[in-house]
């Protein structure tokens, strides 16, 4: 894809970073409030389409050089792994737990194994649509 | 899991390790890994012999349909668990001989055999109809790999075709019948079936369930008129044909029979059927059996006929159920007779089909018409056929001669039957069974003289002949020693085998069963004595009245009916398939959406569904309706727009206004999700048009076409009616109060959303993504992996 | 608002069933996402439209919407979104490979099905 759009390529230095860090909020606020790992992997998608319509798919291979299917099977193996580690602890298959743990600065936190499943979900959004995108754009 | 399931099951598992097996070891002939296995079964179901009572292990499959997997054993299956695997031994013995390490593909040879012997075993030793029904398929689909097996030849596959039809739709016949036995009484299990059937032996459904019962258990042991495959089945390598087709398989359906005898016995129709198929089974095998040429032909044939004999004598012994007293006794003999000579055909037809083998083996054909005096090459192999053949022509010492008798002796008896008006057509069966015994005689003298005396014809044999390895003969010697054995001592099986297997076809009948040598001067004596002198007689001027056999019509065979209706049934589903399956996408579509419109439509009108209430409905907002009419106008002019471009663009409208309604209807979740997905969407379709060539032809129109509209008018409308009748008709509360209540106790989340789709309906989610990551995977491989086919268009 | 979204709901599923009966793949495809628009919103019909606040506890309400069919749309969304890319890459490699989006000329021949 040829641009050499300045404006474009410079605003999304700037927005690409926020949309990720947003996407990363979103991620983890899913509990509680809108958001999750759909949302938040949509979101992270987004902000690489961004780049690769500011910049060309070299450069962006550049920058993050990922493999997205590896990060689609990354992201299945996570939520499998925490649907399957239910099972050690002689409970039905997908069983999550919680907790709460006082960490130093942050106070109380809770932990949900739940956010590593989400992870998987949020894993496996990301890798899925990049890698549909990476192949469509780079097929010559 | 009980170590009964375990050995039924240990075939299957053996099955998984012998490819690996036999990668691994290449210079090591792979039967040796597999011949532990059913010698170890064997020594196993022999330490059941003292058993008492039948012993039952019951694990749980699907209990609440009524299917568990009970592996149960008594006398009747325990004898046939000690025939699959004692025979099964033997004949991996001799397959170890018999197939070349060099040329053959043992792995798949030894994967088709370990699967039939563990589906095998399941069948006698499973209570439960359904599993029993289960394993009953798996023997026809093993017993197809196995025919099939050099599949190369165009025989072969005809052969495994034909019994896969034949004996496929007796099972499913068979499964019929016991779901019409499951309908009267409301078990799978044999062993409960048996206790209720007494009291609904008068139901409608009773004769059907028989009758498909049997057509299972004809199909299976190939009862006339569906013997047809079992000629056709020689195809398979020997081994096979000895093991499946003459020892195990084929008496699956004498099994069932013999199984299902308390069920169904009391039923007239039973003794007619079962005896009477039986009887014409046996004659018109054996008639058969002479014409043939081929070895194994002739053996495929002789199976056909003893296995109508045993039969035949499970229907006559059927009468003992309506007498008491001696009388009982006299017919229950019938039943020891089937089963003593179920034990003397594997033995004899087994170690006869391995000789057969080893004459194919050593001289390169079956054809009676090349062989001859070969008694001087293979002194051992002649001597097994003597012993083999003369036993299943019923002459004495051997134990054929003694089941002959007690065959006779039974068919004799229905001279005396008045019941189910026996006693007009009685008289056939005494007829039959010696005339048939006649041919008997006939074919096996056939195969045995013409294949080891007469003149020795070197010229037309492919090899030198010469006595087969002492390994190849180690099988059919034991096999043969057997014979004689059980002929000269049948009782030491009289008590051990025949009694428990006799008691559990009879509950009730504990019999002492003595079967002696000399009966005195019985009319039996001198049937065979009958026998015999018209036997040779025939044998000599057989080429005087061979033409008989070009009597019959060529054209009105069994095999013709098979072969034209299956064409038939090809034609006739090819025309009809391709009536409505033109190619066209539309076509289909049409179908569905007409079916769609119709299904629905006259569901909603015979029901009486559809109602509008009005009563509780929301408010409408401004924006709402804004947002309605920007749907509804971007939604009807995709119709009408004229490039691709915009027709995309408008699909993006349609989805932004989408996840605006999701903001004014309460969920943002769906409206982030929405929206995010709508702007990677748009861009996906963009980015594959860039790379599509502007192609003029395309950017046109949509052209108008009425049944076009008229369908979709009608899926519209139809859509809208549902939804009204939906919302009016409240059928249930929602479920949704306790995803309020326990999101936050049980998941301590805060969004339901969210912890509806990680933690409550987790597995929807984690399909979700499978299927997610498979469509990636599908569209990774169409782009990067092409065919060649297609680079060579693209360079065009 | 139910009874308006019922009749938003069928002219989207015919305007998507006319242009899934079209002969050009493109127009198929576009079709199918009409389609799915409308199954979105028909299910969230169905659990019935604004009767409550939003399903987060944090609000404290004493009603909420019913969260069940937002869960379900929202996977079928994403399913939706994967259904249609692999439509889209169908469509350009067949294009690619075959020259023509044009349905009637995709059917397959005697002896080649």
């Amino acid at each position: 894809m040829k641009t050499n759009d300045i404006i474009l390529q410079t605003t999304t230095k700037v927005v690409v970073f926020i949309i990720i860090l947003f996407s990363i909020f979103i991620f983890f606020k899913g509990h509680y409030t809108p958001g999750g790992g759909f949302v938040g992997g949509l979101l992270t998608s987004g902000a690489i389409v961004l780049l690769l319509l500011a910049f060309d798919m070299k450069t962006v291979a550049e920058i993050l050089p990922i493999n997205y299917i590896y990060m689609t099977a990354t992201g299945l193996l996570f939520a499998v792994g925490t649907a399957a580690g239910a099972l050690f602890f002689n409970v039905p298959f997908l069983t999550h737990a919680f907790g709460d743990v006082y960490l130093p600065i942050l106070g109380k936190t809770s932990l949900h194994t739940a956010t590593i499943f989400d992870l998987g979900v949020f894993l496996v959004v990301v890798g899925v649509t990049m890698t549909i995108i990476q192949t469509i754009g780079g097929d010559e | 899991m009980s170590l009964l399931h375990l050995a039924i099951i240990s075939p299957f598992l053996l099955a998984i390790l012998v490819p690996i097996l036999y990668k691994s070891f290449r210079q090591i002939h792979t039967g040796w890994f597999v011949l532990p296995l059913p010698i170890l079964l064997f020594s196993y179901f022999l330490s059941f012999l003292s058993i008492q009572e039948p012993i039952t292990k019951s694990v749980p499959w699907i209990p609440f349909l009524g299917i568990d997997f009970i592996a149960k054993i008594d006398g009747l299956s325990l004898l046939f668990a000690l025939l699959i695997t004692g025979i099964g031994s033997l004949v991996v013995l001799y397959s170890v001989y018999y197939l070349s390490k060099d040329k053959e593909k043992l792995n798949t040879f030894y994967v088709y055999l370990l699967l039939f012997m563990g589906a095998m075993l399941g069948v006698v030793l499973s209570d439960n109809l359904i599993v029993l029904y289960m394993f009953w398929e798996f023997t026809s689909f093993s017993s197809f790999l196995l025919i099939g097996y050099w599949y190369h030849k165009e025989k072969s596959r005809y052969g495994a075709q034909k019994s896969m039809i034949i004996t496929v739709f007796g099972g499913l016949s068979m499964l019929g019948g016991i779901i019409l036995l499951y309908i009267m009484t409301g078990s799978f299990n044999i062993s409960e079936i048996m206790e209720i059937v007494p009291s609904i032996s008068d139901h409608t459904l009773f004769i059907p369930a028989l009758l498909c019962f049997l057509v299972g258990a004809f199909t299976k042991s190939a009862q006339f008129p569906f013997h047809i495959w079992l000629p056709d089945a020689m195809e398979a390598p020997t081994p096979v044909s000895a093991y499946l087709h003459s020892a195990t398989m084929v008496k699956a359906g004498i099994y069932l029979v013999a199984r299902m005898s308390p069920v169904f016995a009391a039923e007239g129709l039973w003794l007619w059927l079962v005896g009477g198929v039986g009887i014409i089974t046996l004659f018109w095998g054996s008639f058969n059996a002479v014409k043939q040429t081929d070895l194994k032909a002739i053996l495929a044939y002789s199976t056909i006929s003893q296995l109508g004999m045993i039969m035949s004598l499970l229907g006559i012994g059927a009468a003992a159920l309506h007498f008491e007293g001696i009388e009982k006794s006299v017919y229950a003999a019938a039943i020891t007779a089937a089963v003593f000579h179920l034990i003397n055909h594997a033995t004899f037809k087994g170690s006869l089909f391995m000789v057969v083998g080893i004459v194919d083996h050593e001289t390169g054909t079956r054809d009676i018409r090349k062989l001859g005096g070969l008694m001087n090459f293979m002194p051992i192999t002649f001597t097994l056929a003597i012993i083999g053949t003369f036993s299943m022509a019923g002459l004495p010492p051997f134990n054929g001669f003694l089941s002959k008798e007690m065959f006779f002796a039974g068919m004799l008896r229905v001279l005396e039957l008045d019941i189910f008006s026996f006693e007009t057509w009685g008289l056939l069966f005494p007829v039959i069974a010696w005339l048939a015994s006649v041919f008997t005689f006939l074919y096996s003298m056939i195969l045995v003289f013409k294949t080891f005396t007469g003149k020795f014809q070197p010229e037309k044999l492919e090899k030198k002949p010469h006595e087969a390895p002492i390994g190849m003969l180690i099988s059919p010697i034991i096999l043969a020693s057997l014979v004689i054995i059980f002929g000269l001592f049948p009782n030491i099986l009289s008590n051990s085998m025949i009694a428990p297997a006799i008691n559990a076809i009879m509950p009730g009948n504990a019999a002492d069963v003595h079967i002696s040598f000399w009966h005195g001067f019985t009319p039996e004596l001198f049937m065979t004595i009958g026998v015999i002198a018209t036997g040779i007689l025939l044998y000599i001027s057989l080429p005087k009245w061979r033409r008989v056999y070009d009597l019959f019509p060529k054209k009105l065979t069994l095999n013709r009916l098979y072969d034209g209706s299956l064409e038939f049934a090809q034609s006739i589903s090819k025309k009809l398939t391709s009536g409505y399956m033109n190619g066209s996408i539309r076509t289909y579509l049409v179908y569905i959406f007409s079916f769609f419109i119709v299904i629905l439509a006259s569901t909603i009108a015979v029901k009486d569904a559809f109602k509008m209430d009005t009563s509780n409905i929301s408010s409408i907002g401004f924006y709402e309706i804004l947002l309605a009419l920007a749907i509804v106008v971007a939604s009807i002019s995709i119709l009408f727009a004229k490039s691709r471009l915009t027709s995309i663009i408008l699909l993006g409208s349609v989805g932004y206004t989408v996840s605006l309604f999701f903001v004014l209807f309460r969920a943002p979740d769906l409206a982030l999700t929405q929206l995010v997905i709508e702007t990677i969407s748009v861009a996906l379709f963009l980015l594959c048009f860039y790379h599509l060539p502007k192609n003029s032809k395309n950017e046109e129109r949509i052209r108008f076409k009425l049944t076009n509209l008229l369908i979709s008018i009608g899926v519209g409308a139809i859509v809208t009616v549902i939804a009204l009748s939906a919302h009016s008709n409240k059928m249930f509360d929602s479920i949704a109060q306790y995803y309020v209540e326990n999101t936050y106790e049980k998941a301590a989340g805060k969004n339901m959303v969210n912890v509806i789709l990680v933690d409550f309906r987790g597995f929807d989610t984690l399909f979700e993504i499978t299927v997610l990551s498979i469509a990636a995977l599908g569209i990774f491989t169409m782009i990067k992996l092409k065919m060649k086919g297609g680079r060579k268009n693209e360079n065009k | 608002m139910e009874i308006v979204m019922a009749f938003v709901i069928g002219i989207l599923f015919m305007s998507a069933t006319y242009l899934m009966l079209s002969k050009s793949l493109l127009r198929i495809i576009v079709g199918t996402g009409l389609l799915s628009h409308g199954a979105h919103l028909l299910i969230l019909t169905m659990g019935g439209l604004k009767r409550g606040t939003v399903p987060l506890l944090d609000e404290k309400a004493s009603a909420y919407t019913d969260p069940i069919p937002q869960a379900l749309i929202l996977t079928a969304i994403v399913i939706s979104f994967g259904v249609t890319a692999f439509f889209l890459v169908l469509a350009y490699r067949s294009y690619q490979e075959l020259g023509t989006d044009n349905m009637e000329r995709l059917r397959g021949t005697e002896g080649n099905d």
